[in-house]
């Protein structure tokens, strides 16, 4: 709290002229700019502007114009109201106020919230910091230098701590995810393509008055893919599968023909709570859709009700499947196999994510994982940052149905545990 | 009989009207997708089918078609599906036969060749243009069939013809925007088709009927069918659909059932028929496999115990 000045008074207290309004202002958008919305040097003077000519008189137009200047996209809505809310108080109730704010925003069993980022945005550590400290060690920074970033990259999520764990996943949020694209057939102009377009080549003709009919050409326009994710939320899959959802919520804001779903011992729809374009609302969203967390697994028969309900209505398209489970089954793996073998056979590609597969020595024994192998074209381990950055890679040579070489390394795999 | 010597019938005025036209023409229809029929001819708006395979939703469009004298405009969706099928296109062929003997007579005037070249004698009328202009002055039925198989750009499209009953032809101007015609869309959900498209349409879920009215189906659609044996087909379907399987059979499914057994000389269901004759009812070899046997005879038992008692489910 050291870093920033405190809110001399409210705004209605203020004259419009006055130093400490327009420093307040300036101060406001650096904690919103802080807590990641876009706003630049040239905002600061718009607010200062906005707020001048509103004038200080009614809280609820200084803060529509505030927001006018400084909100520009749909899901910081709720960010700004909430910074709003809390910088503009009086500065003693803030932390209590904080306190109130916490729990509400909580993905299931961890601190992290919405306003975990307006915390570290308002450099504050919970209520009782209050002490003064020196700046420099209240100095909250999200941008990793490489070392430490490259450490991060290989370890394992179970092994991380709190606070690298928290990173990892702001750094998931940035992860640079490939245009994925498969062969379709609709057709855009294309100088160099195969296909003569007549349509365009009369207009052009006529264009330069009949004579001469040059050729257009299209050639075949790739469309994005449907993705369907499944994610395992049981107990044993808990980290993973909250890295796993971070990558979905990317995927859910990427791909426009994207399904989400997660099972433990039930199978949840997440898609729509996903599409949310801020990944802390997304992910609280699709929190409270989940009834299931963290408690025992069920894979084939949620596995079957997915086939049963879903695979007609989101797989027709030729999908690209990620499966992300350990394949630890409570259930003995009951029905499974004919469950995967149906997926299997539904979708384009279908991709195993295994954790496990972090162990070089990982032996195929558990019966649900006997179960999976036979019927996945590709399966990868999900254990690291760098893990998913490979995956996030492959990802497009499947889309694009090319085979990646591991695909040959999973076949011979296969062909040793059947024989 | 040739859909042109039909004559025109008189849009229905109530509810009950629709379903005796719908009846009379073999649809033995539920009063919510008769409702929904009424409202779609009342205020014209087209009408989104959706459902399983093999409910019926094709049907409807057909006898719609036959039941109020209109010729029928079918548009079957794929993907890839563009203006030039769907809509119109130019007769490039002819197009440049002309450019050629403009040539041959030595005519200079370029601007009245590219006129010409783009007139109604060059234009092709595919499916929605003929729809929305009407056939010999009649607003015709459109069947726009399986939507969910053609791609986003296709739907986009859709759109304005589903709102304005026009298409715009950039060379010709603003086609269309008489009588509209009645527009049916059905699709099998295998994706979810946009809201904006759904928005302006009356949407109905077709589902599959309850045993009276299957039975009543059949009847209309399958008359040689003994009535017992049919009693016992549609209960044993029924049963069916209790279980989970894979694929649940549709009406279309129960016809062709029921018929095959009629080239059986089938009188009555028992369970060799049954395992012998499955692969009419289901299409995928895991329920097939499941059902085979020990289950068909269970569910057979229960029907036939069930029709003795004369309380037919």
């Amino acid at each position: 709290m050291a870093r920033r000045p405190e809110p001399r008074d409210t705004p209605a207290g203020d004259t419009p002229t006055g130093g400490h309004l327009a420093e307040n202002v300036l101060q406001f958008v650096r904690v919103l700019r802080a807590a990641g919305l876009r706003v630049g040097p040239g905002d600061m003077l718009d607010a200062v502007r906005a707020v001048e000519a509103v004038g200080p008189a009614s809280r609820e137009d200084f803060k529509a114009a505030l927001a006018a200047v400084l909100v520009t996209r749909r899901q910081d809505v709720a960010l700004f109201d909430e910074a709003f809310h809390i910088f503009w108080k009086d500065p003693d109730i803030l932390g209590r106020l904080m306190g109130l704010l916490l729990p509400r925003l909580r993905t299931p069993g961890e601190d992290d919230g919405g306003s975990q980022r307006l915390r570290d945005a308002l450099g504050a550590t919970p209520p009782e910091a209050d002490p003064p400290v020196p700046a420099e060690t209240q100095r909250v920074s999200v941008d990793l230098d490489w070392s430490a970033q490259e450490r991060l990259g290989t370890l394992d999520f179970d092994k991380m701590s709190a606070e690298e764990f928290r990173r990892a996943q702001r750094l998931i949020d940035v992860l640079r995810l490939p245009a994925l694209r498969v062969p379709a057939r609709r057709r855009r102009p294309d100088p160099r393509g195969r296909h003569v377009d007549l349509r365009a080549s009369m207009r052009a003709s006529l264009r330069g008055g009949g004579d001469i009919i040059p050729l257009c050409r299209t050639a075949p326009e790739p469309r994005p893919p449907t993705v369907v994710a499944l994610c395992d939320i049981s107990g044993s899959m808990d980290r993973y599968a909250r890295v796993f959802l971070r990558l979905m919520h990317g995927l859910a804001n990427r791909e426009p023909h994207f399904h989400g779903f997660v099972f433990g011992t039930r199978l949840t729809n997440i898609t729509r709570p996903l599409r949310d374009r801020d990944p802390d609302m997304a992910l609280a969203a699709a929190a409270a859709a989940m009834p299931d967390w963290a408690g025992g697994t069920r894979i084939g028969a949620c596995l079957t009700e997915f086939n049963r309900l879903w695979s007609r209505r989101v797989l027709g398209q030729g999908a690209l499947v990620l499966l992300l489970t350990d394949g630890l089954d409570r259930a003995e793996a009951d029905g499974l196999d004919r469950a995967m073998e149906r997926l299997h056979k539904s979708c384009r590609r279908l991709i195993w994510l295994n954790p496990l597969l972090r162990w070089d020595g990982f032996q195929p024994k558990a019966a649900g994982v006997r179960a999976i192998l036979p019927h996945v074209d590709d399966f990868r381990p999900v254990h690291s940052l760098d893990s998913l950055a490979q995956l996030v890679r492959v990802l497009s040579d499947h889309a694009a149905g090319h085979s990646p070489r591991r695909l040959e390394a999973a076949r011979a795999w296969r062909e040793a545990l059947a024989g | 009989m040739t859909t042109a010597a039909m004559p025109a019938v008189p849009p229905p005025d109530s509810v009950d009207t629709v379903l005796d036209l719908l009846s009379t023409h073999d649809y033995i229809a539920d009063r919510a997708l008769a409702t929904c029929v009424f409202l779609a001819l009342r205020l014209g708006r087209p009408l989104f089918l959706e459902g399983e395979a093999g409910v019926g939703k094709t049907e409807i469009a057909k006898v719609l078609a036959r039941a109020l004298g209109r010729p029928l405009e079918r548009l079957q969706c794929y993907e890839g599906l563009d203006l030039a099928s769907a809509a119109y296109d130019w007769n490039h062929a002819r197009q440049m036969v002309e450019i050629r003997l403009a040539e041959a007579a030595g005519e200079a005037d370029r601007s009245r060749l590219g006129r010409d070249l783009y007139s109604e004698a060059f234009l092709i009328r595919r499916p929605l243009l003929r729809a929305v202009e009407g056939i010999d002055g009649r607003a015709p039925v459109l069947l726009v069939d399986e939507l969910d198989r053609a791609d986003e750009p296709f739907e986009a499209f859709l759109l304005e013809v589903l709102s304005d009953f026009t298409i715009t032809i950039p060379e010709l101007g603003v086609r269309g925007g008489g009588t509209p015609p009645i527009v049916v869309v059905t699709s099998n959900r295998t994706r979810e088709i946009h809201d904006a498209l759904k928005r302006r349409c009356l949407y109905h879920w077709v589902d599959y009927p309850d045993a009276a009215r299957e039975r009543a189906i059949l009847h209309a659609r399958a008359p040689g069918v003994g009535k017992r044996l049919g009693a016992q087909v549609v209960a044993f379907v029924q049963g069916l659909r209790e279980r989970d399987l894979f694929k649940l059979p549709g009406v279309a499914e129960t016809l062709d059932w029921a018929n095959a057994l009629m080239q059986l000389d089938v009188v009555e269901l028992d369970p060799a028929v049954i395992d012998d004759t499955l692969g009419v009812l289901l299409k995928y070899q895991d329920d097939i496999m499941r059902l085979r046997g020990s289950e068909a005879a269970q569910i057979l038992t229960q029907v036939k115990a069930e029709l003795a008692h004369g309380a037919p489910s």
